[in-house]
């Protein structure tokens, strides 16, 4: 079977920082695969290049048989809009939105109606603990709270790949347990690849599978590839 | 002490003190009768314990016991005292990792190579965590935090390795 993503020997230097040395790695359709590494190892870096959001200097991006890193912008940011979920780890949500409306904006921005992207968006509240919190604004929430609300925007529209870089950093460990709980379970149930940077442990336990970064080069480690 | 305090939950018999310790302690390994009697025999020659009569006609786990005073006393102090604080000092990493860098061998791949075998045993027990009942996920947490500490120790000795190896060779 072939791989869904497929990054082969990236490089990237920003200015004079080499933030990507050579960095390889494959995800499958459905799989997690948890991006783990020493801050500045250079995992943002290697996410957004999968991402189509940086463009390596060299190397090749492969999604679903596709190469997206000599895609124009515009190919792209089509990708990302239709194909592709984000979260991240702070200063996600439109401060002047609601929830709702932070929830509904990428089925917003891929064309949907207003009133049918509220009522997508609508479901995930109660689903997320979050029942009756559907007009607050982000200044409204907790932290934990925003952060719920961001991943419902990630997945709302069933991307085919949910790329979530630290989505737990800022979040206390029974916080974060929970949105890890949401977050690979609603990716399972949808069938959603997910690559997740995290540098906790007991997050990257959520995975299938971890990819250390190193110095700009990611390696599968030796251990894994033995069959469980 | 944990039979000592399922009898200050209630008087029980034998059997049924081993039925519940199986349950909640026993984590697949299951009490030997003999040791349950055992260690009730102790306790009763000890003051902790009373052995009511063996009831009749119903062979031979029919007493039950009965926890007594000073073996209250003892529990309730056991259980409100803190344990000693003593990191489980994972010896055997240290020792692997310290050898190998005296001998010059490659103490990066038994790192890589323990990581991963860490990070295994995660993904098992946040599965159990999250499809167990709530006691297991209880238990599966404890491990869980212990096995972060080890790997958050493994990445920072990863980071460290050429100074360390510099101070273990001088
Ligand atoms: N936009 C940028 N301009 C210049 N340098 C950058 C930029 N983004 C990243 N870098 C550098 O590239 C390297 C890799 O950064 P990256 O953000 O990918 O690391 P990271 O592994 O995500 O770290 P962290 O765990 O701290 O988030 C770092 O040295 C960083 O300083
Ligand atoms: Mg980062």
């Amino acid at each position: 079977m072939t791989a869904l993503i497929e990054a082969r020997d990236l490089t990237l230097t920003f200015g004079e920082t080499p933030a990507l040395r050579g960095a390889s790695l494959t995800a499958d359709a459905g799989e997690v695969l948890a991006l783990m590494g020493p801050s500045g190892s250079g995992k943002s870096t290697l996410l957004h290049c999968l991402a189509g959001i940086l463009t390596p200097d060299s190397g090749e991006v492969h999604f679903n048989g596709r190469r997206i890193d000599t895609m124009n912008e515009a190919q792209r940011s089509e990708l990302r809009r239709r194909t592709f979920g984000f979260v991240f780890q702070f200063g996600q949500l439109v401060p002047e939105l609601t929830a709702e409306e932070n929830v509904a904006l990428p089925l917003l921005f891929g064309g949907t109606r207003r009133a049918g992207a509220l009522a997508q968006a609508r479901p995930w509240f109660a689903r997320l603990g979050l029942d009756g919190m559907q007009r607050r604004r982000s200044g409204e929430l907790s932290g934990g709270q925003a952060q719920r609300v961001a991943l419902a925007r990630g997945l709302v529209a069933r991307p085919q790949v949910l790329f979530a870089d630290e989505p737990t950093g800022a979040l206390d460990s029974l916080t974060g347990e929970q949105v890890m709980e949401l977050l690979v379970g609603t990716a399972r149930e949808q069938g959603t690849t997910v690559i997740l940077v995290t540098h906790e442990p007991r997050v990257a336990a959520y995975a299938d599978r971890e990819t250390v970064v190193r110095d700009g080069k990611a390696s599968t480690l030796a251990a894994e590839r033995i069959a469980p | 002490m944990t039979l000592l305090g399922l009898l200050e939950r209630e008087p029980s018999h034998g059997y049924d003190l081993k039925r519940v310790y199986d349950e909640f302690f026993g984590r697949g390994k299951p009490l030997p009768f003999g040791q349950v009697y055992a260690t009730l025999g102790r306790l009763a020659r000890d003051g902790k314990v009373m052995v009511g009569e063996a009831e009749p006609g119903d062979g031979p786990d029919r007493k039950r016991y009965v926890i007594t005073e000073t073996g209250a006393t003892e529990f309730e102090s056991w259980l409100t005292e803190p344990v000693a604080p003593e990191p489980s000092l994972q010896t055997v990493l240290f020792t692997k990792v310290v050898l190998a860098l005296m001998l010059g061998r490659d103490a990066q791949q038994y790192l890589d190579a323990q990581r991963a075998a860490h990070l295994r045993r995660m993904r098992e027990l946040t599965e159990l965590r999250r499809t167990g009942p709530l006691v297991d996920a209880l238990l599966a947490d404890h491990g869980l935090f212990h096995l972060e500490a080890d790997l958050r120790w493994i990445d920072l000795t990863t980071a460290r390795l050429d100074a360390i190896a510099e101070a273990v060779r001088s």
